[in-house]
């Protein structure tokens, strides 16, 4: 059902390639900001509408549309920042900053329940996905152009640019870095132990998603943290993280361990 | 976004010997570890895109993060 026909919908989108499709999980749970275009089907006073817009930052509950890839059972998810930049007559320019699963074509109809007159949502631009913005993103003529450029020319520069290392897509996780002794046995799938780990950033939470890195800013997994930052710092022995997806291949470290036995 | 503090455990370097700063990845190893971050266009679904981009690059894989589409 596209009652209103489809949507413009454009903006930030990262593409993960090969071996760096493991940092998907990464991705798919960052927060999204967005910018919209609601119509409203009615004209309705400009603060009316912005006093409506204001009630939806918080909790919002949603029920996945009928064409969807998820269960459609209703989702709590959080509003961060919703700012209304402009009003149009009946069409209403708006900033969103959202957890991910937000529909922001149900909010735009939500907000035309609330207002009583009816809304839907015209336009979406994604303007970040996570850690990505839409000013460091290529366009498909950009990506098109570096790869003639590297293919070509033996020019680097502008592929290096379009595409950037995996390392980017987890800017927004929290990081332990590890010593080179301890890297191969992360990368064979090996929970992270205390004696290994050589500093932590602030803001790990048991049970929250954290990348290990090495000391040279590579990444070598995605973890779940068992401990906060500052018993990671303290703690002496035993398991600081486990091990959930390793992203960095066997033997690019030394191997320093011994199996047991 | 969140700013982190570094909290430092233990100091000790690192070896040359072994793995790369990420940005020094000779090409075809920094393409296999990486990300397009792409405008994608309006008109084609996310998954066309991925589709395009996969094959431009010539790489076996692609997946995108996070479906841009109001189904």
């Amino acid at each position: 059902m596209r009652g209103w026909g489809d949507p413009k919908v454009t903006g930030v989108l990262p593409i993960a390639l090969n071996s760096a499709t493991k940092v998907l999980t990464a991705l798919l749970t960052a927060g999204k900001e967005y910018v919209a275009v609601m119509r409203l089907h009615e004209p309705v006073d400009e603060e009316r509408v912005r006093e409506v817009m204001a009630e939806f930052v918080g909790t919002v509950y949603q029920r996945p549309p009928l064409r969807s890839s998820v269960k459609r059972r209703v989702r709590k998810r959080r509003i961060y920042y919703l700012d209304v930049l402009e009003v149009d007559g009946q069409d209403v320019l708006f900033r969103v900053g959202c957890e991910a699963g937000v529909y922001v074509r149900k909010i735009c109809f939500d907000v035309g329940e609330v207002l009583g007159c009816g809304a839907h949502m015209r336009e979406l631009r994604r303007t970040r996905a996570g850690p990505f913005v839409e000013d460091e993103c290529a366009t498909m003529h950009d990506l098109v152009e570096a790869v003639m450029a590297w293919r070509e020319d033996g020019d680097e520069r502008l592929i290096r640019n379009v595409v950037k290392p995996m390392e980017k897509a987890l800017d927004h996780l929290p990081k332990i870095y590890i010593r080179d002794s301890a890297v191969d046995a992360v990368c064979h799938g090996a929970h992270l132990a205390a004696p290994g780990v050589l500093s932590v950033e602030t803001g790990i939470t048991p049970g929250g998603l954290v990348a290990v890195m090495t000391q040279k800013g590579e990444a070598v997994a995605l973890a779940k943290a068992l401990m906060t930052s500052e018993q990671i710092v303290e703690a002496q022995h035993g398991l600081v993280a486990k091990t959930e997806r390793v992203l960095m291949p066997r033997g690019v470290y030394p191997r320093m361990w011994r199996t047991r036995g | 976004m969140v700013k982190r503090e570094l909290l430092v455990k233990a100091e000790e370097g690192t070896n040359p010997a072994y793995g790369c700063e990420p940005e020094n990845r000779p090409i075809e190893t920094y393409i296999e570890f990486g990300v397009a971050a792409i405008d994608k266009p309006p008109g084609p679904t996310s998954h066309e895109v991925t589709a395009w981009v996969k094959r431009i690059l010539g790489v076996r894989r692609a997946g995108h993060g996070g479906t841009l589409e109001t189904p």
